[in-house]
């Protein structure tokens, strides 16, 4: 079997089985861990099968491209694939011992290695109407995860997200329904060859609109924003972690493969787009961070904020650009899952995540501060961490475009972040807890090895990723000049075929 | 016909967007029950329409001859319908949901405020 069948197939098969032992919480708490361990493993295997071999296509069923369903696994894909793959594991292991009542547990599982197929079959999709399909499959299951708990606020949030996703689905498709009218073809590699010599600039601009606009709400670019502040801290702890770090960067890998590969004619429309989307996007994400008391709905700002940092890439579209914006990608999925993971330990060990009710925490559990300190360093840019890297190598992209500006913001909205984070820890961790004092210490529940120890490997993995920034680098940079030379990526799809 | 489906395709989204700028739970379904069918004509309409010639190979030969009905848009048509009745029913089950626990259909009258 073609290892590029996998990152789909793995969690299909498990939510399979494990919507058959619902009524065995053992085993299903086992098959669902095996399926979430195995995909981090598939996806650095898909890596170094790219680094050794190249780009690696599937034609499903030996139908060649442009007329079958195509899987293509490049350095982005594959770096996405076992990024996303670590954080699923690490959001599988830390939802184990959630105490979630049974009607929930029994879809639970199933529904998170369902979006996870939603989530690795964006990245591979070869097709831009399989993109569309792959999309649809993440969103019904984060529909019915964010749904899950059927308390009145989280079936508000819910409305606003489904309203504003369907929405998008449907400008997505529009976009589709124009694409094919005007080139008669949806494979990704096979519309770059037809646009590249097309004379309706025109017709192909307000198309690519339709996708700038469609993929922009998806990874909540400003104005596009407004769905994802209320419909995250309303989510229960793990799905709010696996949202944080997966669903938006679709949006982003979205526009970074259809802006490199597809509608990269006409830059003079879209980059001054992008460029102030970028920048917009960034200040009003940290802004509307540093006004909020509670830490989920600050940490959702600053995923706003986030996105804006990788909009630069796109933006500035220079080699150092993409590659800083693919590394900042990277280090924003572990992080920010982390730290919506902490948010979730600090719910469970003192009740709340509202910062006025918080305290005593450095104290009162020593390890928790220490492993909240590294991500939340790590996403104020903070050295040796891995922040710091992907912050420097964008602000050094745009220091050599001559791009004064952008570094200022850069740097700003940088020590915004600093603030917000000094702010969960001044209140959730340095001040003394409500009714704490020198004989009697707050309270606070010690948590369980599940779920500390996810928390604490992404801990890890953060410093990795600072301590071997150029390695991890050096492969950014690999996927940057794939994604800046489209030509490598049509030979591997189409063969011998392009038109 | 394209030109007349253009105008009706036309006439859908518009009125789709005006329901969904309604403060009503039960217009925000219509509106975008309408955005996405008229999603689904756009395409079947831009990929041209052709009637009376199926895509069918004929007896005894090996290719499509002469005119014929472009058969993709009409596959991606009934996946986008599929995926869109699902995802409109899930919906319905939500605002159903939320009615109960409010008693109003009004968006500004459901609870939570706007954050």
């Amino acid at each position: 079997m073609n290892l590029l069948v996998l990152p789909v197939m793995i969690p299909l098969i498990t939510a399979l089985l494990l919507l058959f032992c619902q009524k065995n919480r053992r085993l299903a708490q086992i098959v669902s861990t095996i399926g979430a361990f195995s995909l981090p493993a598939v996806g650095l295997l898909i890596l170094s099968r790219v680094h050794e071999e190249g780009i690696q296509v599937i034609h499903m069923g030996s139908w060649q491209a442009p007329f079958g369903i195509t899987l293509v696994a490049d350095y982005l894909s594959a770096l996405m694939l076992s990024v996303c793959g670590l954080v699923g594991a690490a959001v599988a292991v830390f939802a184990l011992k959630e105490d979630m009542n049974l009607s929930r547990e029994g879809v639970f599982f199933p529904l998170l290695h369902a979006l996870l197929m939603g989530v690795n079959g964006s990245f591979l999709a070869g097709d831009m109407f399989n993109l569309y399909v792959w999309f649809e499959v993440m969103l019904i299951s984060s529909f019915v995860l964010l749904s899950l708990g059927k308390t009145n606020a989280q079936l508000l949030a819910s409305i606003k997200y489904v309203a504003l996703n369907l929405v998008s689905s449907a400008i997505f498709l529009t976009g589709l329904g124009l694409l094919y009218g005007k080139t008669g073809t949806l494979n990704m590699a096979d519309l770059a060859v037809q646009l590249q010599n097309t004379e309706s600039t025109v017709l192909l601009t307000s198309t690519a609109l339709f996708f700038l606009v469609a993929f922009s709400i998806k990874a909540a670019c400003f104005p596009f924003f407004f769905w994802l502040p209320p419909a995250y801290p309303a989510a229960p702890a793990p799905i709010a972690a696996i949202f944080s770090g997966l669903l938006t960067k679709v949006g982003v890998y979205a526009l970074f493969r259809t802006f490199t590969l597809i509608f990269n004619q006409d830059t003079a429309i879209f980059q001054p787009i992008l460029y102030w989307m970028a920048i917009l996007t960034m200040v009003t994400g940290v802004l509307g961070a540093v006004a909020q008391m509670d830490i989920k709905k600050i940490l959702s700002y600053h995923i706003i904020s986030q996105i804006g940092y990788m909009i630069i890439g796109l933006a500035l579209a220079t080699k150092l650009a993409l590659a800083g914006a693919i590394f900042y990608l990277v280090h924003h999925i572990v992080v920010k899952t982390n730290l919506f993971l902490l948010a979730g330990a600090i719910e469970k060990s003192g009740g709340t995540n509202d910062l006025k009710k918080l305290g005593g925490y450095y104290k009162g559990y020593p390890l928790l501060a220490v492993m909240f300190l590294v991500p939340a360093l790590s996403l104020a840019g903070i050295p040796p961490l891995s922040g710091f890297f992907s912050k420097l190598f964008l602000i050094r992209a745009s220091l050599e475009n001559g791009d004064m500006f952008m570094a200022f913001m850069a740097l700003a909205v940088g020590v915004f972040t600093l603030i917000s984070m000094t702010k969960i820890w001044m209140e959730a961790f340095w001040k003394k807890g409500v009714g704490e004092n020198e004989r009697r210490p707050a309270k606070i529940k010690r948590l369980d090895l599940t779920v500390t120890m996810p928390i604490a490997v992404l801990a890890v993995v953060t410093v990795v990723i600072g301590f071997s920034a150029g390695h991890v680098f050096h492969f950014a940079e690999l996927a940057a000049e794939q994604l800046i030379a489209p030509q490598m990526y049509i030979d591997a799809v189409m063969g011998g075929n392009a038109r | 016909m394209e030109p007349f489906w253009a105008v009706v395709v036309g006439i859908m989204f518009g009125a789709g967007i005006y329901l969904m700028l309604r403060r009503n739970l039960s217009k925000l379904i219509l509106g975008l029950i309408l955005i996405s069918n008229a999603a689904n004509m756009l395409i079947m309409t831009s990929a041209g329409l052709t009637r009376d010639a199926p895509p069918m190979i004929a007896a005894g030969k090996e290719t499509l001859t002469g005119t014929y009905a472009d058969p993709l848009p009409q596959a991606l048509v009934l996946t986008a319908i599929v995926i869109g009745f699902g995802v409109l029913a899930y919906f319905l089950t939500l605002l159903q949901g939320a009615y109960k626990s409010n008693k109003s259909e009004n968006l500004d009258r459901l609870g939570g405020g706007a954050s």
